[in-house]
């Protein structure tokens, strides 16, 4: 039997409410490159923090050569020969290349640092790697794809075995993308493993020895390149039942067009350019996309919480600016914000202030803005009734409510504010199944009642369970809209790998 | 279980239960403590810096600081008094100045004052500086202009004295021949702060900003607005502080009022008021302020030296903020 560089088994991991990891199983040939694919949330970045260390597993054994470790922190990964290029880069901006390679390891003469064998080490590794960057200049005014060299060099400065390596394309331009591949392939040569992640399918046919697909935190198979093709790697990484999990559909979509965004584009280069859709009252209009498809991105914009450089807005057939939120809300749009944590809850103010935060300004319309909480109390229990609330009182701190309480009050929180066009970017996340089921029906009960209602989400069976249509994005343009009859996940998912233009040129050639 | 709930509510208590303690510690060292002067006294010294705590604690609540604060209190000391001294007093600032009705200097006053709180406002919402150093920064231009006018001639920097009578009512009109004025103004302003901060969208909009600015832009609030408004009413706080402190002191020099911000920051901060926004009751800073006015005039009653009464107050200030760190983790 041959050996493996890297043999993960059964290694669980929980997180309160979830099982991100379960008996998941990971084996890595020396000298090889191993894709690691799966949807979001499948698993593959929790299962990547176990192995680096920065996720402690609940159980299961990682052997390296044959030797079984324990990996505890980032430092004995390190030690140990297991090196990772992370998703989001977190240089240290206001130091030299340099300092951000060598960091937590600097040479030193007895108590000094030695910059100078420090900087010659350096500039050896990024000639080596064909890198055009200098030691010196400071982090911060790197582009995003040299940071993304360094980062490689920095992998790559660990001497690893095993180096892991998260989405590293995903801010580089075809040209620098062929450069890293010529790099991995020098790196496999020379006998190390790389572990690569990546959502781009055709990069992967190029670039991957063996596959690992991954579902739902579960292991689904292991494929070499040779043996399996785009169409069952889909089939594979989308592959599930579709339970009972949504509320029938109860809505009827409306001809009435209540809102059309027209050719909008951002500013930025990256994000979305030229996207136009419709948005029909009592209509789920679901958004699919992955990760840095920009879904995000071009909502914000809507509710005018980003700048476009063109596009228009029509509500009604009239045209409308959303320069600010507070146009947003004057016309009647809703934000479900996707970090709830970070731009949703208040978390010190009570559940009654959070629910009130933006319907204050509109219920307390008198002179002085005086609130009376007589007048305010019957709109808000209805509320909170409707959405079936569970809080022990109106003035518990919203903090120490669940997430899909937590997200129910939001909801609440926008209902006050009369809103006609709801927009919920991930509205279930980090909400337990239960609470799941509860926002569907809000949500179809909301569309029956004839609101509109925009759905960012990136779990498919969701996306598919709950939207009249699906409009999904691919790196920032609008790559395909499916009705209901014609939405499975995978269309879905060829729509946002691009897959039905790009990677058929791969296959064709 | 019983242990565990009596330690929770001696925490949740603190702040009364170190109030008490502190008295009746007195009260034992001291007897003569309990006597309706020594009430009127504490209160009386507490009047002017309830009014820079209320002040300062509006800012707070935003997650900032304004270190401009007691400057400003000098300012406003060395403006007042400036404009509102006796016609026949040989030594004034103005010499040609004619009566003014004391509203006059008062509103001028309070008028430059909140045009230095709108542009510290500024410069935290639109361009974005930090409280902290936009504040110090604005705190040295303050003190800067204030000597300026202050060294000016005839005055040279001369105390400015022969202040009205009509302003020094504030302090010498003792309402039932017991309370003077400024404690009914703090009293006043205490009420008015309350009413703003729980019964009006402004002061739910205060809470919802330093709470979580990026909600508070996502809800249709117009943050700029509010920190604008914030610092400007912190401003007219302090600015009448400087005024009580003429009215008190019946005089004014350009040192007035320094470094009263940190003392009206640590009020709030024993008081529960959160360094870092969002949370804070106007109950815990009036309970800050009669702590620490208790402490300075308390150990001074009952004879303890000055040196450690300063090693007290520091030693009150970390207890209660560690108290307070245990409370809401």
């Amino acid at each position: 039997m041959e050996q493996y560089r890297l043999k993960v088994s059964n290694i669980s991991k929980s997180f309160p409410g979830v099982k991100a990891l379960d008996k998941v199983k990971l084996e890595v040939r020396p000298g090889s490159v191993h894709a690691l694919i799966g949807e979001n949330g499948a698993g593959k970045s929790t299962l990547m923090k176990c192995l680096f260390g920065l996720y402690h597993a609940d159980e299961g054994t990682i052997e390296l050569d044959g030797e079984q470790v324990e990996i505890d922190n980032p430092h004995t990964a390190l030690k140990l020969g297991i090196s990772m290029i992370h998703q989001e880069l977190n240089p240290i901006p206001y130091r030299n290349i340099t300092d951000n390679i060598w960091v937590g390891r600097f040479e030193k003469k007895g108590i000094i640092v030695d910059e100078a064998k420090m900087r010659s080490k350096t500039e050896a590794l990024l000639k080596d790697l064909d890198f055009d960057i200098s030691p010196d200049v400071l982090a911060k005014d790197l582009s995003v794809s040299q940071l993304q060299a360094v980062e490689i060099a920095k992998a790559v400065s660990y001497n690893a075995r095993v180096i892991i390596m998260d989405e590293p394309t995903s801010s580089l331009t075809v040209a620098e993308t062929q450069h890293l591949f010529q790099i991995i392939k020098r790196l496999r040569e020379e006998g190390r493993s790389i572990i690569y992640i990546s959502h781009k399918l055709e990069e992967i046919f190029e670039v991957a020895d063996e596959i690992t697909v991954m579902r739902d935190g579960q292991y689904v198979g292991k494929w070499a390149i040779s043996d399996i093709t785009i169409d069952e790697l889909i089939h594979q990484m989308v592959g599930r039942d579709m339970e009972e999990r949504f509320p029938p559909a109860e809505n009827v979509v409306t001809k009435d067009v209540i809102l059309k965004v027209e050719d909008f584009t951002s500013g930025d280069e990256h994000s979305f350019q030229h996207v136009s859709f419709e948005l029909h009252k009592g209509e789920i209009l679901g958004v699919g996309g992955l990760v840095g498809a920009q879904r995000t991105e071009l909502m914000e914009a809507v509710f005018g919480l980003r700048k476009i450089s063109s596009g228009r807005l029509f509500l009604n057939g009239n045209e409308i600016h959303n320069h600010t939120p507070q146009d947003a809300i004057r016309n009647k749009f809703a934000l479900l914000t996707e970090e709830r944590r970070a731009t949703g809850i208040i978390p010190m103010l009570s559940v009654w202030d959070n629910i009130l935060a933006v319907a204050y300004g509109k219920l307390a319309d008198n002179f002085i803005g005086f609130i009376d909480k007589k007048k305010l109390g019957a709109p808000v229990e209805t509320v909170c009734k409707d959405l079936d609330v569970r809080t022990a009182s109106m003035d518990t701190l919203i903090k120490n409510l669940s997430g899909g309480n937590q997200q129910k009050v939001l909801v609440g929180r926008w209902l006050l504010s009369d809103c006609d066009i709801l927009i919920l970017d991930e509205p279930t996340r980090g909400v337990d199944v239960g609470a799941k089921y509860e926002i569907y029906k809000i949500m179809r009960d909301l569309a029956r009642n004839g609101k509109a209602i925009i759905m960012v989400s990136s779990e498919m069976p969701e996306l598919l369970g709950m939207s009249d249509r699906v409009m999904v994005m691919c790196e920032g343009r609008l790559s395909g809209v499916l009705n209901r009859e014609e939405v499975t996940q995978e269309e879905v998912m060829k729509f946002a790998t691009k897959f039905s233009n790009k990677a058929k040129e791969v296959i064709s050639q | 279980m019983k242990t565990a709930n009596l330690k929770k509510l001696l925490i949740d208590k603190s702040l009364i239960i170190v109030l008490l303690l502190m008295i009746v510690g007195m009260i034992i060292i001291e007897p003569s403590f309990l006597q309706w002067r020594v009430f009127t006294d504490i209160l009386t010294q507490s009047a002017v810096k309830m009014i820079c705590a209320l002040g300062l604690m509006f800012p707070l609540l935003l997650g900032g600081t304004d270190l401009s604060g007691g400057r400003q209190v000098g300012l406003a000391a060395v403006l007042v008094a400036s404009m509102s001294q006796m016609m026949d007093y040989s030594n004034r600032f103005w010499p040609n100045l004619p009566y003014l009705p004391i509203i006059v200097p008062i509103l001028i006053t309070l008028a430059v004052v909140a045009v230095i709180g709108a542009v510290n406002g500024f410069m935290i919402a639109k361009l974005k500086m930090l409280p902290f150093i936009a504040t110090y920064g604005m705190s040295t231009i303050v003190y800067g202009i204030n000597c300026l006018y202050f060294s000016k001639e005839p005055n040279n920097s001369q105390p400015i004295g022969g202040i009205r009578e009509d302003l020094k009512f504030l302090s010498s009109y003792k309402l039932f021949g017991q309370i003077s004025l400024l404690v009914v103004i703090a009293v006043v302003a205490v009420v008015i702060v309350w009413f703003v901060l729980n019964k009006t969208v402004f002061g739910k909009n205060i809470y919802i900003v330093g709470g979580s600015t990026e909600a508070a832009k996502v809800s249709g609030i117009n943050v700029h607005k509010v920190i604008i408004a914030v610092f400007i009413i912190e401003s007219c706080l302090v600015g009448l502080a400087g005024i009580m402190e003429v009215a008190r002191t019946g005089g004014a020099n350009s040192s007035y009022g320094n470094a009263y911000e940190f003392d009206a920051i640590s009020s709030c901060v024993v008081g529960g008021v959160s360094l870092s926004g969002g949370v804070g009751k106007v109950s815990g800073a009036v309970i800050g302020v009669i702590i620490f006015t208790i402490i300075s005039y308390g150990l001074a009653f009952i004879g303890v030296n000055a040196n450690w009464q300063l090693i007290i107050k520091g030693l009150i200030i970390c207890i209660a903020v560690a108290l307070d760190m245990r409370k809401n983790a």
